[in-house]
């Protein structure tokens, strides 16, 4: 932390006090000088400053998550422009000079005129007292703005720890319940029908809890290879959430005379988005960026179904870190 | 002469010809055999096999005008129904006869609860038939509106699932709680209206128009206005 503060010092410090080299030799003036105005230039400072602390209370705002959350983002991104804006028209009137030149230029061809045109730019501003610090401040205010507006992109998921993604109530052996905690039996499942299923003794409010169960004709399966044996009878589960934003799947899209209708999908009523129960929960249409996972299911001596194991892939949304990591086998 | 007696003995015979009940099989031979296959035991690509479809499943596709399909493998949507109510129910009954199925449903919709409907709805159905049922494009199938779906219809739909629509057991919904969805697809056909411009109920479609037609419009003609002012 020391040594990172050092650093941050040895890179600001030297900058803060350099000054631009003199011009050498010195050249007759263009632009007249003038009287500096100093309580514009303290008034577009205090503006500036004052847009960056706004902006800079965004990342903070975000970050404790204080109440009421929107109104207050909307506040500090909404005074920050503001007061930049009312800076930048303080500087436009009272800072900066506004010479009208009744003699047109010659097009810059040469090195000398284009020399003159940078130095008429440099005198310019040579009545401002205070220059390089309102220039730090407006930097400051339009930087800190900057990050105000990147700061959501924080939402857009954990990349680091993606564990808790893999961690599921899931076990080998757990007996799936329906909605009313009835374990299910394999025998009462029926084809073209959508159950919802759930874990026997946990918590139904985990994202990787709820179950969509349908029964497939056998035959028609095309499950990835290691998962041979993970649809006892054509039943498959699938974990209810879909991939794409973690909407619940409640459609089912199932053929009554499959050779000439559309085949079995599973879909999501957000955004559409269509999964192959058949072909291990594939994305067949729609946002959704990778599979449905599937969990392996086994049917035990009394005829009820018991989950194989946990989950083919994460559960829930697909945030940054979760596409980025490699399916666990 | 003889033209004239046989006119006359045609017109005696036409009234006991029509007394005749109709019959399923003839009706069934001349709309649904070329796809059906005699005795429903379907026709690979052309038809689905009908044995234990069931009396409901068979009057929900033809009182609907879902079948006889112009050609195999369309979809299926509701059109004018080409028999009367006796051929329709000797049809049935002929249907009926291939093998043990679901009967017609008997639902009480004055039983059910809008409110409960409408959640049960909206958990169910809404997903493909909008919220209030008025049909869509939704996955991979024209979803149809339910403006025009009589109780014993939508009874029938929701045990036979047409088409890709699943079907939804006893276990999945319980005859109370079809009762309250018909129900609620009733209230949905004329659903109170707290004014505005509805469009066909399709969401915050008029929301987005004033924004986009009125709002965007002023933007820009402020952006225009606050233009020529710098300029001039």
């Amino acid at each position: 932390m020391r040594r990172l503060r050092d650093w941050l010092l040895a890179l600001v410090v030297p900058r803060l006090g350099k000054r631009p080299p003199r011009r050498s030799p010195p050249r007759r003036r263009i632009v007249e000088g003038r009287e500096p105005n100093e309580r514009a230039e303290l008034a577009a400072t205090l503006l500036f400053l004052g847009s960056a602390a706004s902006a800079l209370a965004f990342p903070f705002l975000y970050a404790f998550d204080v109440h009421p959350l929107t109104q207050l983002l909307g506040l500090s991104l909404g005074l920050a422009c503001v007061l930049l804006a009312a800076a930048l028209i303080v500087v436009g009137r009272g800072v900066v000079v506004t010479e009208e030149l009744a003699e047109p230029y010659p097009p810059p061809a040469h090195e000398p005129e284009q020399e003159d045109i940078a130095q008429l730019a440099e005198e310019s501003g040579d009545s401002i007292s205070r220059k390089r610090f309102l220039v730090l401040a407006g930097g400051a205010a339009v930087g800190s703005l900057g990050i105000a507006l990147v700061t959501p992109a924080a939402s857009l998921g954990p990349v680091l720890d993606m564990d808790p993604f893999f961690r599921t109530t899931w076990r080998r052996g757990r007996r799936l319940v329906d909605e009313r905690g009835t374990p299910l039996r394999a025998g009462a499942i029926e084809e073209k029908v959508f159950y919802t299923a759930y874990p026997e003794h946990a918590d139904r409010e985990e994202i990787g809890s709820p179950l969509i169960v349908v029964r497939l004709d056998p035959a028609e399966l095309k499950l990835p290879g290691e998962r041979q044996g993970w649809a006892p009878q054509g039943i498959v589960a699938y974990s209810k959430i879909c991939t794409h934003a973690g909407c619940a799947i409640s459609l089912y899209r199932v053929p009554t005379f499959a050779p000439v209708e559309p085949k079995p999908a599973l879909v999501c009523p957000c955004h559409y988005s269509t999964f192959d129960p058949a072909a291990g929960g594939s994305v067949l249409f729609g946002p959704a960026g990778r599979p449905l996972p599937q969990l392996p299911l086994m049917i035990d001596a009394s005829g009820e179904l018991r989950a194989g194991g946990n989950y083919s892939g994460a559960v829930g949304p697909s945030w940054w870190g979760v596409r980025n990591r490699k399916p666990t086998p | 002469m003889k033209r004239a007696a046989l006119i006359v003995a045609l017109l005696a015979l036409a009234p006991t010809a029509s007394a005749q009940p109709p019959s399923g099989a003839g009706l069934y031979a001349e709309n649904c055999l070329s796809c059906h296959g005699a005795n429903g035991v379907g026709v690979p690509q052309m038809g689905s096999l009908l044995r234990g479809v069931g009396a409901g499943t068979a009057d929900f596709y033809l009182r609907t005008g879902y079948m006889p399909l112009s050609s195999p493998g369309e979809q299926p949507y509701r059109k004018r129904v080409l028999f009367d109510e006796r051929d329709l129910q000797a049809l049935v009954r002929y249907v009926a006869s291939f093998g043990a199925g679901p009967p017609i449903p008997q639902p009480h919709p004055e039983q059910g609860d809008v409110s409960e409907g409408m959640q049960l709805f909206t958990e169910h159905c809404a997903g493909c038939h909008q919220v209030v049922a008025r049909g869509g494009v939704a996955p991979g199938a024209r979803v149809p509106a339910l403006t025009r779906a009589a109780p014993v219809e939508i009874a029938e739909a929701v045990r036979a699932g047409p088409y890709v629509m699943p079907r939804f057991t006893n276990a999945t919904l319980s005859d109370a709680q079809l009762n309250s969805i018909i129900r609620y697809v009733d209230y949905a056909k004329h659903p109170s209206e707290a004014g505005g411009w509805g469009i066909g109920f399709v969401g915050p479609v008029p929301e987005g128009m004033v924004t986009w037609l009125i709002a965007a419009a002023a933007l820009v003609g402020v952006c225009t206005a606050v233009g020529r002012r710098v300029r001039g």
